[in-house]
Formats: C-alpha cells, structure tokens, sequence
C-alpha cells in the first residue's frame, strides 16, 4: 500500500451489493469483498464491504459514516446499472461532503448476476469489473454540474388527445406552449370515433372543449397543417425549425363561415378523416369542430391547380381571404422541452389478405366503422352495407386483426376487445342485428372494462372463441345458397371443437394500432431512440415511461405504444408535469460530461473542426488553436479521440479513466493470470447432473 | 506450447466498449430480461463508440484481451446524430493496423444494436466468444496469414520486417 501508492493518495471505499438474492444468488459477495480488500489494496482500496440493499437509507449511511471516519476520497460501489441508482449513490457521497462524480457505479448485476449463472465465473467476472472501477475512480477528479438556464416554452409535436393535454396543462401553469399538427385540424383519432368505451361518452362531446381550450388559450400557439422539419440543442435550449404548409388562405382574414367549401365543386374520397367511406370538397374543413376553424385547399385535387380555371372559393370569399398564390412558410421556435404524441396508425387490414378487406365490399375496418357509427359522419350514423341503404341483419367482429400474430405484428394492441364490444353494442343498439364477436381471449382488465363485457354478453352479443381463418363470398355448402350475396366467415370455434362458417351480412375487421409510418424518421430527427417496431422507448419503461432518452424531450400517448384515451391522458399529463417541474427551478444541472481542450498542447492542425455536429467546436484564427464551447458541446467524444496532439481532455470520460478501467478490468484474467479462468469455467461439469 | 492450447478448451476474455444510450441499454435490457451470454465479455461504457480512441483498442489487446468489441446504435439512431459513423471510419482503418501487428481480424469488431435490442446483443456477445475462442490466445507479431505470401514473393525487407516482429512478440 506504500508503493503503488499514487501522488494524490486516493482512498477508495469499495460496497458490494446483495440486491436481496439478485446479486448474492449468483455472485459470491463475500469472496468479492475479501477479494477487493486483498487484492485492491495496493491499488487505493481502504475499506471494503457488503450489504444486503447498499440503496437503502442504511446502506447509503454506511459509505456517509465511512466518507467521514475513515476520510474516504473516492467510492466504488458494486450493484446495479449506473442508470438506476447512481443517482442515489452519488448523492450519498455528496451528503458526506465527497464531490458526486468521485463516485464509481459498477454494474454486476445486470451485466453479471442475471446474465450468467455460473457461480465461480460470475464471482471472477464481478471482481473483475470491480477492479476495473477502482481503476476508473482513482483517475477520477472532482466535477460540478453544469448550469444552464431553461426556455420556457415548450413544444408539443402532435394534437391528439394527449398532446392536447400536456398543452392544456402547460399552458394553465402560465407558460408558452406551440403545438404542432400535421393535419389541417387538432384532434387526432379520437375526434373520428363516435363513443369512447365502456363509459360511452360521446367522444366528440368530451373532446371538442379540450379542443377549443387548446385553440382559444393565449398561452398556445397552434401550428396546423405543419410539421417540425428539423431541431437542434439540447435540454433547456432546442431551435425547432416548423413548417407551415400554405392553406391556400389568409387565416387573419378568414372567418370560418363555410361557403368556399360548401361552393368548392371538386368532391374527392377523404382518405384522412372519414377514412375513406365519405367525402370532402377540395377545399374543406375535415369535420365541423375542427380547431382552427379555417379550411385548407389540398391543390392535389384542386380544379385551379389542375386546369387554371374555377377559382369559385374566390369568387364566393366574401372578406377575401383566399390566396390561391400561397407558399409554404417556414417558422424557428426557440423551446426548453419537447414532448412527442405523434399518435399512431390504424393496421392496414389489406395486408391480411384472407379477410378480403378491399377485396369483399361489406368488410369494413374499425375505423371505417367508426365513422359509420359516429352521428356526423357519412351516413350520419346509419350502420348501413357499402350500398349505403341495406341494414345489415348478422354482423361479425372480427379481434386480433393484425395483432398477436407473428405475421404482423407480434403485441397486443391493448385497446381492440374493448372497442370491438363497443362495436357489438352500438350494432344492437342501432340495427338490431345479431352480432358474432370472434376472439382469441378476452383483455377486459381496465376499469369496468369486465362489466361492460358482461354487459354485452347479457345483450345477446354471441362471443365465438377462434381466430378466424378467412371471410369469403365462395359458398360451399347447398344450404349457404341460401345466403346468396352474403359473407361466409370460416372460423374453428375452439370451445366447441367445431369448424364452422357462419354466414354474415357484414365484417368489421377490429385492426390493431401500429406506429406512424415515419416514426423512425421522427426518432431520428428528435434524437430519441425507438423499438424496431417505432414505438418510442421510455428512459425507463416503469419508473420513467414518459422521458425518453434524450434530457428534455418527453412522449406521451400512443407514439409510446397502444393505449386507450385515459392512458393517453395521462401520459400527456405527466409529461406536463415533468416539464412544468424543471420550468420551475429555472436553469438545469446538465452532466459536467465536456470536451476540453489544452491551448498548451493544440497544435492547431483543426482536424477536430469538422468532427462537432453541434458546432461547439469553433477555431481562434488569432491563437492558432481550437477552442470548445461548453455550453453547445454534448460530451460525445469524438474529437477527443480524434486528437492527434492529445490535446483533447474529456471531462468524467477521460483517456486516463477509460485506461483504467480496461486495465483493471484484464488485470487479474487473461494473459496475466490464465489459470484462473479455466479452473472457474471447469466448475459446473463437476456438478452432479 | 500448442500442444497445452488443444487439450483444454480456451477461455477468451472479450472486452466490449458500450455507447452509454444504446448499447449499454440493451446489456441492461439483457440483464432485466435474464438473457444468458458467456461471462469472458466485459463492458466498458463510454458516452458514444464514436469516443473509441484507437489505443483504447490496443490497450485491451496489450492488457490481455482476447477479442475487443464495438459496440453502439445503429448508424442513423446515434444520440449525437452522425457520431457513431465517425468512430465506424476508425474502426476499419484500426482493423487494418491491427492485421499488420498480427491480430486477427476476427479478434475486433463491431456490432450495432438499439436500446431494445438486448437480445441481439447477448447473442452476439456469445458469437464473439466462438468466434475467437479458436483462435487462442493473442500471439503479437505471428501475422500468419500475410506471412507465406511475402516469402513467396522473396521481399527480403518484408522478411526482415516479419522476423523483427517475430522477435516483439
């Protein structure tokens, strides 16, 4: 302990962790405490010990008492991920009077106990690890977090039901909110549905005075028909850049009255909204409570755009507020937060190809019924066959489609039994046809969810259990005749062991959510990360499901993965929450993780200059050398590594930490000490089997 | 020498360097999910695989690694937008440096995998271990693939280079 000694004496306090039997069951804590005192203590280790929860209060007590008696200068403790509790081991050390970031985390829990279950080679690979952290702290020098001071605004990018809502709540605590939608009108999905299950709440009547309170606050600024194109900075700090694309109109002069759409004489299919079973003029207002009330001209489809004539929306303005001329506009927001309900998209039914969806006329989609049923919709609520006048007498509910099936997407999508028997409800409520719901289980667990599945059961809805194989308008059977122009639904009921094919007048095929089409494109433009699917990744999917990964953007709602409307709520809400409390403190304390540069030692060959894509790099032409701007740096790296000089110092990842570690990490295995490690992979053949 | 090498099977330690926002996510994700791989593999965090500086590298091989991962996102997912493809240009040019010291190919590389991607990456952790168990432990300077090539081409240099190397190693 007297040679190896380094110049400034670190005295290094090692904790082993049990985690209960997470770590003890496979790691032996014992021999890795003895071991670290034995081994490590020429290396700085002054004390070493175990404990059954080192974050518990009495754990953390443990390394204060230590800190202060035994005058401890750096702390490595072996438990869980650095992402989990190196906050609170930190802050333990900080209580002591000992500099947080003198503080090393080495994770032998999710990188040894429950990753392998060789108890010999677990116990080497943890003191291994261990070595590597004493290694690591003892390069390690005191830090202070960085301030930077907060923007209050905040940027809400999509308007459905949960962005509505982080937006509303922002901006009642009193602060600027700008909300981005790239449709003409806020909204989202739930505007298109006609009743929200189990309570049945007409969706419109709950959602339109959210709406208008997004639309009329002072403290919200609405970007409709936009979208964000690109966004820089960091936590407190971001640019969004938002595009604005041309409504064909001046909304300062536009009163929203209606004529230009009810003049307009291009009628077209509205792909959008009505999702396809209604139309829409070229110049429209999706749906009659649209915020804002301004229309918007879609000049694909636009007679003027495609001869040069009509112009009648012009003729018949009476203020004047067409602009046939109009450009897209582009808008820089300066934003502290940033949440992302981006919502998601209905499965394309057409990709299951056996359920004819598109191919058979009287296959609808959910969503296409839910138009079908909602009271504004193109049938003003009449649940009709694609003609347009027949009631259907037999409708079928089809679950799962596209869901819980490896062909597709292999998750549950969460909100489509509940839906499906809202379906079967509003079918008997308006039809009274006899309804066949085909599942293959039940998810009824959200409040009375189970009650209103009673509820249909007890209305005479037949709940068939099988997945079904195909709908077909091929009859097989002399008696299906009968049914001359109806769909066969072949189906094996499995509580009946039976194949059966029950003739219906119409399918509704109940799709499952998936992400938005470009939701990796979105992620990428965020700087947040999301699952091969798309749905964004929470910075922890328990403890932490509406941050992302990236300090100051949030998610909320379905752009997280499928959710129903009070799920979507709530995370908008908390999202909200989280920002107002970081809005409130007024600047932030960001990881003092930065590049620094030595003037002394910068040659001012600027082979760095090019490497920064947060331009925090930038060259003194009067010294001669590279200069690093703390604010704008984000700690990557990469010119570190780049630095031919050396010049280049990484604060809390420096090349003398880093070195370190690796150092002691392979310090006791490999080629240094090659019998260990064959003797602890022997162990388990001597095991009787 | 050899002889020893074959008759137990060769325990390789693999060093990993982790990108601190996907990679070592997805080890945290293998650990939370229980996904077994090999105990020879060890991490080393670092903020991006674009801080990788090349005698990080040697370093590793130098202190008794076997194998010596990169890790990081996936070429567009990097958390500082286009840094990780940065640290890729380094990667191939260090392979290169790496063969002519003698080092197998195969004793570095690189992998990429998202924050979800635990699996993924457990798996490939037990990939490494296969594939550089065979090929024993690290022998500086034995370049044994570039060797008969250069003597068949009677390069006195290179042969003089290959024996100075020879007696590094």
């Amino acid at each position: 302990m007297t040679s190896n000694e380094p110049a400034d004496c670190p005295r290094v306090g090692v904790y082993v962790c049990h985690c209960g039997t997470n770590i003890a069951g496979t790691v032996d804590v014992a021999a890795v405490r003895d071991w670290a005192m034995e081994r490590l203590g020429p290396h700085g280790v002054v004390v070493s010990r175990d404990y059954p929860f080192m974050c518990s209060s009495l754990g953390q007590e443990l390394i204060e008492d230590d800190i202060r008696k035994l005058g401890l200068n750096r702390v490595v403790v072996a438990a869980c991920s650095p992402h989990m509790h190196e906050k609170t081991f930190r802050g333990a050390c900080e209580r002591a009077g000992l500099n947080a970031y003198l503080c090393e985390l080495v994770s032998i829990r999710e990188q040894v106990s429950w990753v392998h279950t060789d108890k010999v080679a677990a116990t080497a690979k943890a003191e291994a690890l261990l070595a590597g952290g004493v290694l690591r702290v003892r390069e390690q020098v005191p830090l202070e977090p960085m301030r930077v001071p907060i923007n209050e605004a905040t940027l809400v990018v999509g308007g459905g039901i949960a962005g509505i809502t982080a937006a509303v709540e922002i901006a009642e605590a009193g602060f600027p909110v700008h909300l981005v939608e790239r449709e003409p009108s806020i909204g989202g999905h739930m505007a298109q549905f006609d009743k929200t299950f189990p309570t049945l709440d007409c969706a419109a009547c709950i959602l339109t005075p959210k709406m208008v309170t997004a639309g009329a606050h002072p403290n919200i600024t609405l970007h409709t028909w936009s979208e964000v194109t690109d966004v820089s900075g960091y936590v407190g700090n971001f640019t969004a850049r938002v595009l604005h694309r041309p409504r064909y109109l001046d909304t300062d002069l536009c009163t929203g009255c209606g004529i230009c759409q009810e003049k307009c004489p291009a009628k077209v299919v509205d792909p959008a909204f009505e999702a396809g079973i209604g139309y829409r003029k070229a110049i429209y207002r999706p749906f009659p409570q649209a915020v804002p009330r301004f229309p918007v001209l879609d000049p694909d489809n636009c007679i003027y755009f495609e001869r040069g004539t009509c112009k009648a929306c012009e003729k018949f303005c009476a203020p004047g507020a067409i602009r046939l001329d109009q450009q897209p506009e582009e808008v820089t927001l300066q934003v502290g937060n940033i949440v992302l309900a981006t919502g998601f998209d209905a499965f394309d039914a057409r990709r299951v190809e056996p359920y004819g969806y598109g191919r058979l006329a009287n296959v609808f989609s959910s969503l296409e019924f839910e138009r079908m049923s909602n009271a504004s919709g193109p049938t003003g609520g009449q649940i009709v066959l694609r003609d347009g006048v027949t009631h259907p007498r037999t409708v079928a509910i089809v679950h799962c489609v596209g869901s819980r099936d490896r062909n597709y997407n292999e998750y549950c999508s969460a909100i489509c039994c509940m839906q499906s028997m809202k379906f079967a409800h509003l079918v008997r409520e308006h039809t009274n046809a006899t309804v066949y719901e085909f599942y293959i289980d039940i998810r009824a667990p959200g409040k009375a969810f189970d009650e209103f599945y009673q509820r249909v059961q007890d209305e005479g809805t037949i709940f068939v259990r099988g997945r079904v194989a195909e709908v077909t308008d091929v009859l097989r059977r002399p008696e299906e005749a009968a049914e001359d122009g109806r769909l066969i639904v072949q189906v094996e009921d499995t509580l009946a062991g039976l194949q059966r094919r029950i003739p219906v007048d119409m399918v509704v095929l109940s799709v499952g959510l998936q992400p938005q089409s470009d939701a990796h494109e979105v992620a990428r433009r965020f700087g947040i990360t999301c699952s091969s699917e798309g749905w964004i990744i929470e910075r922890h999917p328990k403890l932490d499901p509406v941050a992302t990964m990236t300090e100051g953007v949030f998610a909320a709602g379905c752009a997280l993965g499928p959710r129903d409307i009070p799920s979507s709520v709530a995370s908008g809400a908390a999202a909200a929450a989280r920002i107002l409390g970081r809005i409130q403190q007024r600047e932030l304390a960001l990881e003092p993780i930065r590049a620094v540069i030595d003037a002394t030692r910068c040659s001012g060959c600027r082979i760095c200059n090019d490497l920064c894509p947060f331009s925090a790099i930038t060259f003194d032409d009067v010294q001669a050398v590279t200069e690093v701007n703390p604010a704008l740096c984000q700690g990557c790296g990469v010119c570190i590594a780049a630095c031919p000089a050396g010049a280049i110092g990484g604060t809390g990842f420096s090349d003398a930490q880093i070195l370190g570690q690796i150092e002691g990490i392979l310090m006791f295995s490999g080629a240094a000490d090659t019998t260990a490690v064959p003797e602890a992979i022997a162990t388990p053949e001597a095991v009787p089997a | 020498m050899n002889e020893d090498v074959k008759m137990a099977p060769y325990e390789p330690v693999v060093l990993a360097f982790t990108c601190n926002w996907c990679s070592y996510r997805a080890a945290d994700l293998a650990g939370t999910a229980r996904i077994k791989y090999p105990p020879n593999v060890r991490l080393v965090r670092l903020m991006c695989s674009g801080r990788i500086d090349p005698t990080f590298v040697l370093k590793a091989f130098a202190s008794g690694a076997d194998g010596v991962m990169m890790t990081g996102c996936w070429p567009a997912d990097c958390h500082y937008r286009v840094q990780n493809v940065k640290a890729l240009r380094r990667f191939e040019l260090l392979r290169r440096v790496l063969e002519q010291l003698g080092i197998e190919p195969e004793r570095f590389q690189r992998f990429y995998a998202s924050a979800a991607e635990g699996q993924q990456l457990a798996a490939e952790f037990s990939r490494m271990i296969e594939v550089v168990r065979p090929l024993g432990p690290l022998s500086w300077g034995r370049l044994p693939d570039v060797a008969p090539d250069l003597e068949a081409l009677g390069q006195d240099d290179a042969q003089a280079d290959l024996v100075a190397l020879e007696a590094v190693g």
